[in-house]
């Protein structure tokens, strides 16, 4: 039970980090030292201890969304597994869960932005809706080429059942799926090239746009839940990529939080080395990882 | 082995998909260049018996032809001709990579179908052969410029190519260099066409030769 509840906590702790390795390498590439690699705990911290302002006309949903945002990813992290440590709850199709958890937490992400009634927000809510619905075929269908391979639909086996043997025999799927679903995790965490989290020209935002009206606490629960999605995918990512599994928990764990800095620092370059694909393109992009996805089936099935 | 055949079955289907994705005429080059290679590499793999020199010339003779000779006269026919990109092809590039994804399940069912899966047995060959083989077809169809649908036909050799490999392991080695030969001259002369085309009307774009119909 303690070891079943090690991975949720941790991830729950551990998440922030990966946004400051993300932006240390990124200062790496721009030739700068960069925040240390506790800023985003500190600044978690500093909008804890702020208030928060809200709109005359607001409703609860808006202050509901950062709330569920947060629980709604923090819930489907309880369904990850970590290496061959299954997850805390674990069952067959469980896979379906883990999506819509986080879909429901951006629903009401969505909903707290059209509930500021500002057509800016219903934009950004819009475009977010629009590039999820299309990267949602792409994560199901990578997830059903490796259900195929493993004969099981629930997510513990399946990570459990990657092992160095595996990648032998089903290697080029399985480096298809991984590289979809990175595309996935570019996409649903709104990073370069798909999105730009930093940036605040209005007419390319995505993501950001949705959480303008937001301070104090709201904002803090809201980077903590991207954080931990990001951690979500990155771990889903990881447990297919990194075939370890040795049974020896601090092995299995230094590989995964290893993993883990490998993917942080991935992301880290391709925002470096990539510029933001025009709006436009951005589906194509999302879309050829969905193909991709689709050449794995074949390949698992045929 | 079967890993590798697998991986240049794959590279060949997302060479593919990449095509239909992207737009600009140089990187559509480098990806039918790296298509080529990897359709060169078929032979050589899927090689099981007799002597070893003849797959291996087949496929250096392929790679060369269609990873260096084909994308260097055709970029110098778009450098000649000065587009960039492919602009408003007939079908958008996201509709391409839906249309893509399903040619390579047409081809399946149709490998299936034919009962031609059991000729390369454990491999997906036939029908990444036969989604190719759609594909530049589709290619050809749905990009105005001429260079772009150039493209589309070195893909569909590509595809016949990698079916032949498969279905027909024993086609004289001489057979096979004179397609070759061929697919050379017909590159040759349609980016030579090319050239004059854009010297005579100043655009490469094939809708409008319609209009030259007397």
């Amino acid at each position: 039970m303690i070891r079943a509840l090690l991975p949720p906590a941790v991830g729950l702790a551990a998440s922030p980090l990966l946004f400051a390795v993300i932006n240390r390498t990124k200062a790496f590439f721009a030739g700068r030292r960069g925040p240390p690699l506790l800023q985003p705990y500190f600044d978690l911290w500093k909008l804890l201890q702020k208030g928060a302002t809200y709109s005359r006309t607001t409703t609860w949903v808006f202050r509901a969304g950062p709330v569920v945002g947060l629980a709604c990813s923090a819930t489907a992290l309880l369904l990850l597994p970590w290496g061959n440590l299954p997850a805390l709850v674990a069952f067959p199709g469980d896979f379906v869960l883990f999506a819509y958890l986080l879909s429901v937490g951006r629903f009401f992400t969505v909903l707290a932005a059209l509930d500021t009634g500002s057509s800016f927000e219903g934009m950004g809510a819009s475009r977010e809706v629009f590039f999820s619905a299309l990267s949602e075929p792409a994560l199901f269908l990578g997830l059903a080429a490796v259900a195929v391979r493993t004969r099981t639909l629930c997510l513990s086996e399946m990570v459990g059942a990657i092992s160095p043997s595996a990648w032998a025999a089903e290697g080029p799927s399985l480096v298809l799926v991984c590289a979809a679903l990175f595309a996935v995790l570019l996409a649903e965490n709104a990073r370069i090239p798909v999105d730009d989290p930093t940036t605040h020209l209005e007419l390319t935002m995505i993501h950001e746009v949705m959480v303008l009206d937001h301070s104090g606490p709201d904002l803090a629960f809201i980077q903590w839940g991207a954080a931990v999605k990001l951690w979500l995918f990155g771990s889903l990512l990881v447990g297919l990529a990194v075939p370890v599994r040795t049974g020896d928990a601090w092995l299995d764990g230094a590989a995964f939080a290893a993993g883990m800095l490998a993917v942080a620092v991935l992301v880290g370059v391709v925002e470096s080395c990539m510029a933001r694909v025009r709006l436009v393109r951005v589906p194509v992009l999302i879309l050829g990882a969905a193909a991709l996805t689709v050449v794995a089936l074949v390949l698992v099935v045929r | 082995m079967g890993n590798l055949i697998d991986g240049v079955t794959a590279l060949l289907l997302i060479t593919n998909l990449m095509l239909l994705g992207s737009s600009f005429l140089s990187s559509c080059i480098r990806i039918v260049a790296l298509q080529g290679v990897a359709v060169g590499l078929l032979p050589i793999l899927m090689h099981e018996r007799g002597p070893l020199w003849r797959p291996l010339l087949l496929g250096v003779a392929v790679m060369i032809l269609k990873g260096g000779v084909f994308p260097f006269v055709l970029s110098r026919a778009m450098r000649e001709a000065d587009v960039r990109r492919e602009v408003e092809p007939f079908v958008g590039a996201t509709l391409s990579i839906v249309c893509g994804v399903l040619a390579l399940m047409l081809s399946m069912w149709l490998a299936a179908r034919l009962g031609l899966s059991a000729i390369a047995p454990g491999t997906l060959i036939v029908p990444a052969g036969l989604a190719t083989m759609l594909i530049g077809l589709f290619v050809i169809a749905s990009r105005r410029k001429a260079v772009t649908q150039v493209l589309g036909y070195i893909v569909m050799e590509n595809g016949i190519f990698a079916l032949g490999v498969a279905l027909a392991g024993g086609i004289p080695l001489l057979v096979e260099l004179g397609i070759l030969l061929d697919a050379f001259v017909a590159v040759f002369i349609m980016s030579i066409a090319t050239y004059h085309i854009n010297r005579e009307f100043d655009h490469i774009d094939v809708d409008q030769l319609n209009k030259l119909k007397g």
